[in-house]
């Protein structure tokens, strides 16, 4: 089952890439399509309270103890949803720029998306290290040549730094994933098997090693201050929907593999380095949103955001607390749908007035209103505004950010504020004031395909803002499965427990 | 007077050696008797059916190879202990002998300069002269290429399968002769032709004294030049342990100077440079799986028990030689000379691999060795490495081949398939998943790491990291760059002889990459040297 779905967007790929030019998006978006009902079909087939399941094992490199290992748990499962979800709507988007002359040309922007979605679901599948790592950076290929041939100037030195960036860690990680090699040959027959590796015993000082590896990596990924610089050049050159794949689909591997691998397999050595990590993440949250309200050009503002929001991310996961955990899961998901759709949001824009600088945009709200719309919903998404999905997950971690430390969550709510001044002064500078002529005679409103494209994105954010039990329910088992491998339990409310409230209730 | 025993050749065992050798001779002959204008098919045809059945003896002998008396190993020892045929020789002459018959098309290729080979139209001729005019317009050309090839690679056969030091001379001597005078035989800018020659000579002959002396101590020490005598003197520990060390240290160079590790380095740019570039495609990847086969066997069987004191010294050398050809290869302009210093850092990564983990008691149940690791780690880059200097071949100028870095750039949008393919090389090379060289990679990194030599493997990490980087300047270059203006390369269509090659090098390259599981067997199933 998993097989099919991943194995179906890849040779879609190769389908896009030897057939007719005239076919490709057709032919790509019907794959896109026909995974996204797979990915439909795994989520009704998924059990709640499963644990890891829709299992397949096979031996694929003996000699090194490296299966061909799939299967999903919650945190998975949502994940794969994100990506098949997201891929039809970032074709939709970008149905006609990507024929844009100065790209490389539809076929090859259809080929690599689909491509790139095949192993970013591999990525999140995958229960065996060495394939995890195998996929992990096979996903830099597609995505080095969707930022390189497609956006705006300069994105070949863009793409060299993004795929400089990745790849170093990529290597960092390489290091560690033999060091678990090692590791577990010396404790009998070597296997990368994530539940094997997860049994290991691993010495104190090798798992703080091993761990540092890891983490490097992920945090490159995600990414994390202060290895963030790559991310704001890449989404400011490349186009929007690459970026939407590049910080909705691909950098969630990197808080993905914390969650699945930094807890999973060290779990002491996460402990250990929680304050260090936090810190990071505090720092990520307040610089992030800083210099994001600084930025002129808007795809590198919302390339920002980013960066303050993954440092949310990585703080509920290293709280270690069940609502830090599934705050996170959550954060991933509702990131994903709400970043999107101000990405491509951002790209309707471009598409209109040709340049994404904010001091040059101006009074956009009265000649294209739908499109003001849908930016100033997709930027109340961001900042966290109840009703809306992101504030759950962000409530969820600024909650246990303060369970964790009070000064822990003093700073990282300071980003609340933050967030509302970037999202509503970028609002307020492009939307607002007196609309130029040449704009109101020219700038067309949204046709029903851009609208069709985004509009997914915000039923979702609604839904979810007001019901999230579905995204709950999902991710609590994961969570609690986690914790318990971890061996944290959460702190019993300060409420002293001899006081018989409950029972004296029941006696009534 | 001494008895003169009758010598007892296992001739069954020893055929791939013979046909090599013998086809070589029938090759002179062939030059020796037909006229100059007919030479070229039957020599082709000689040299390929020669390869061929080489490799196809080498499979017959390789099915029905028996356990070896100590158990350990499959195979024999032949030819009164100067030969031995085990699994590891077995499986680097299947190897040597592909690259062989790889290089044997890129040599007969003759589509790309019009109807003539690569080679010069008379060597004699000095560069610029009437004489060298007159060579060419009548369209002369050097077939003696392929005998000398063929007697290179009967050296290169022997050289891995040596069972003492005066043999595994010789054949350092015969596989290096021919190559020398291969190097210097370009048509194109041929006094850098013959300036790479003359260097590789040179220092060849120098290494080559080098390995000799150190012989020649070993001698002193050992009583012998059988490895497996000198095996046991060392495990015994006779006085003079100096003299051993000084020995192992000589025989290092000569053969650390063959694959090209640091401080020896030094002639492989200008060679791989200068040489015509079917010659360095071939030498690239044969040369080094003969030398690193031999390295592999005078360590492992001869100083095996010695293993303390040439482990860190093999250590500092993998250190240098990998970041010293990352670095550099970072400064070159030109395609072939960044591929040259590549060539370097791989050389240091196969050596991190030598130094692993060997003995039963570092190693976990079902690890595989670093013997395995090396031979797979040569099996992948072997590939690659053909394949990236075939494509060179086929991209050219008004002046032949175009390595100058900027006529590259926009190959991807003229020629999207020859790009493609380079691209891919190079991500082989740089390691990356779904690609043989990241296995290759893992392999040999992971057997170091598990001999705990893990501060050899992190600048290993640090060299690849920068050694991505010129590789993604490439393939940004092909890509993502605008053609020059002045002197844009464009692609020749080459014939079948090389297309074939690269799709040879490709496949394996691909194949290798994601099904490497019945080579690792392979690798595997060849088991341990005989001591």
């Amino acid at each position: 089952m998993l097989s099919v779905l991943i194995w179906l967007p890849l040779v879609g790929a190769l389908a896009v890439a030897v057939a007719p030019r005239a076919l490709s998006k057709t032919l790509g978006m019907g794959v896109a399509l026909v995974t996204l009902v797979l990915g439909v079909v795994v989520a009704v087939r998924y059990e709640v309270d499963g644990g890891m399941q829709l299992t397949e094992t096979h031996t694929w490199i003996e000699a090194f103890g490296v299966h061909y290992a799939l299967g999903v748990d919650g945190l998975g499962l949502l994940l794969v949803l994100l990506t098949v979800a997201l891929v039809p709507l970032v074709l939709a988007a970008e149905w006609f720029t990507a024929d844009d002359a100065k790209g490389a040309g539809a076929r090859s922007f259809v080929a690599w998306t689909l491509a790139l979605e095949a192993l970013s679901l591999a990525v999140f599948c995958a229960t065996d290290v060495f394939l995890f790592y195998v996929v992990f950076e096979a996903t830099l290929v597609p995505a080095y040549f969707l930022v390189g041939g497609f956006g705006r100037d300069g994105r070949s030195a863009a793409a060299t730094k993004f795929l400089m960036f990745q790849l170093a860690g990529g290597l960092i990680l390489l290091a560690s994933v033999i060091g678990l090699y090692v590791v577990s040959a010396e404790q009998g027959d070597p296997s990368y098997l994530l539940s094997d590796l997860m049994a290991l015993d691993i010495g104190t000082d090798a798992g703080r090693w091993l761990f540092f590896g890891f983490f490097i990596a992920f945090a490159i990924k995600a990414p994390l201050f202060p290895l963030h610089t790559w991310l704001a050049d890449t989404t400011e050159k490349a186009t929007p929907g690459t970026s939407v794949l590049l910080v909705c689909v691909l950098d969630k591997i990197g808080t993905f593999g914390m969650l699945r691998f930094c807890l999973g397999i060290f779990p002491e050595a996460s402990e250990w380095a929680t304050p260090l990590v936090i810190t990071l993440a505090l720092i990520s949250i307040v610089y992030g949103a800083l210099i994001a309200i600084g930025q002129d050009d808007m795809l590198r503002l919302i390339g920002l955001t980013s960066l303050s929001h993954f440092g949310f991310i990585t703080l509920g996961i290293f709280a270690l607390s069940s609502q830090g955990s599934t705050g996170a899961i959550l954060y991933m998901v509702n990131h994903g749908i709400g970043t999107a759709a101000l990405f491509l949001a951002a790209g309707y824009i471009y598409h209109r007035r040709g340049t994404m600088s904010i001091r040059e945009l101006r009074g956009l709200e009265k000649a294209t209103p739908v499109l003001a719309g849908v930016f100033l919903v997709a930027g109340l998404a961001t900042l966290g505004l109840p009703g809306l999905s992101p504030f759950v997950s962000e409530f969820l971690v600024l909650v246990s950010a303060f369970d964790y430390a009070w000064w822990v969550g003093a700073i990282a709510v300071t980003a609340v504020v933050l967030a509302a001044i970037y999202v509503l002064w970028m609002y307020e500078r492009t939307m607002t004031g007196p609309t130029a002529v040449e704009v109101e005679k020219d700038a067309k409103d949204l046709g029903p395909r851009e609208v069709g494209a985004v509009a997914p994105l915000l039923v979702a954010l609604v839904l979810f803002g007001f019901y999230p039990a579905p995204l709950l329910d999902v991710a609590n088992p994961f969570t609690d499965e986690l914790l318990a491998h971890v061996g944290v339990e959460d702190d019993a409310p300060d409420v002293p427990a001899d006081v018989p409230h409950a029972e004296t209730e029941g006696d009534h | 007077m001494p008895d003169f025993g009758k010598p007892t050749i296992e001739y069954v065992e020893l055929i791939p050696l013979f046909v090599v050798f013998g086809a070589a001779c029938l090759g002179v002959l062939v030059e020796a008797f037909l006229p100059r204008e007919t030479r070229r098919v039957p020599q082709v045809l000689v040299t390929l059916v020669g390869l061929a059945g080489a490799l196809g003896a080498t499979i017959y002998v390789a099915t029905d190879v028996d356990k070896h008396a100590d158990g350990a190993a499959r195979g024999l020892v032949g030819a009164e202990g100067s030969i031995i045929v085990d699994g590891p020789t077995l499986y680097l002459w299947g190897l040597v002998l592909v690259f062989g018959i790889l290089g044997t098309a890129l040599f007969a290729e003759r589509r790309l300069e019009g109807g003539l080979s690569a080679f010069a139209g008379q060597a004699a001729a000095l560069p610029g002269t009437e004489a060298e005019r007159i060579a060419a317009t009548k369209g002369l050309d050097h077939t003696e290429v392929y005998p000398l090839l063929l007697f290179s690679i009967g050296g290169m056969l022997l050289f891995p399968a040596s069972g003492d030091l005066l043999t595994m001379f010789v054949a350092l001597e015969v596989l290096s002769l021919p190559l020398y005078l291969l190097c210097g035989l370009a048509r194109r800018r041929r006094l850098l032709s013959q300036e790479a020659a003359m260097k590789y000579f040179l220092l060849g002959a120098f290494s080559s004294g080098f390995f000799l002396y150190g012989a020649a101590l070993v001698y002193g020490y050992a009583g012998s030049v059988s490895l497996s005598d000198i095996d046991q003197a060392v495990r015994e520990g006779t006085a003079d342990h100096t003299l051993l060390l000084v020995g192992i240290a000589l025989l290092a160079v000569g053969l650390l100077f063959k694959v090209g590790a640091a401080p020896f380095q030094a002639w492989t740019p200008d060679v791989y440079q200068g040489a015509p570039t079917a010659v360095t495609a071939f030498m690239s990847a044969a040369t080094k799986v003969a030398a690193f086969g031999a390295l592999l066997r005078l360590f492992y069987v001869a100083f095996d028990a010695e293993r303390w004191s040439w482990q860190p010294m093999l250590a500092v050398v993998a250190i240098v030689t990998m970041l010293l050809g990352a670095v550099l290869a970072v400064a070159q302009t030109d395609v072939k000379r960044m591929l040259a210093y590549s060539a370097i850092a791989h050389t240091g990564f196969l050596l991190t691999g030598v130094i692993g983990a060997q003995g039963s008691g570092e190693l976990g149940d079902n690890q595989y060795t670093s013997l395995e690791g090396v031979l797979f780690y040569l099996t992948t880059y072997g590939f690659a490495s053909v394949g990236a200097f075939a494509l060179l071949t086929v991209v050219r100028d008004a002046g032949g081949e175009a390595t100058g870095g900027s006529s590259w750039s926009g190959l991807g949008k003229r020629s999207p398939l020859v790009a493609g393919a380079f691209a891919f090389f190079m991500l082989s090379m740089a390691g990356i998943p779904l690609t043989s060289g990241f296995v290759g990679k893992w392999a040999v990194f992971t057997s170091a790491m598990s001999a705990g030599f893990w501060w050899v493997v992190l600048p290993a990490i640090t060299a690849s990291i920068i050694a991505v980087f010129f590789y993604i300047r490439q393939i940004r270059l092909m890509f993502f760059s605008e053609p020059d203006p002045d002197g844009a390369a464009a692609v020749t269509e080459p014939s079948l002889l090389t297309t074939g090659t690269v799709a040879i090098c490709l496949a394996a390259t691909l194949v290798l990459g994601i099904v490497p599981g019945p080579v690792l067997d392979l690798v595997v199933g060849a088991g341990e040297f005989i001591r």
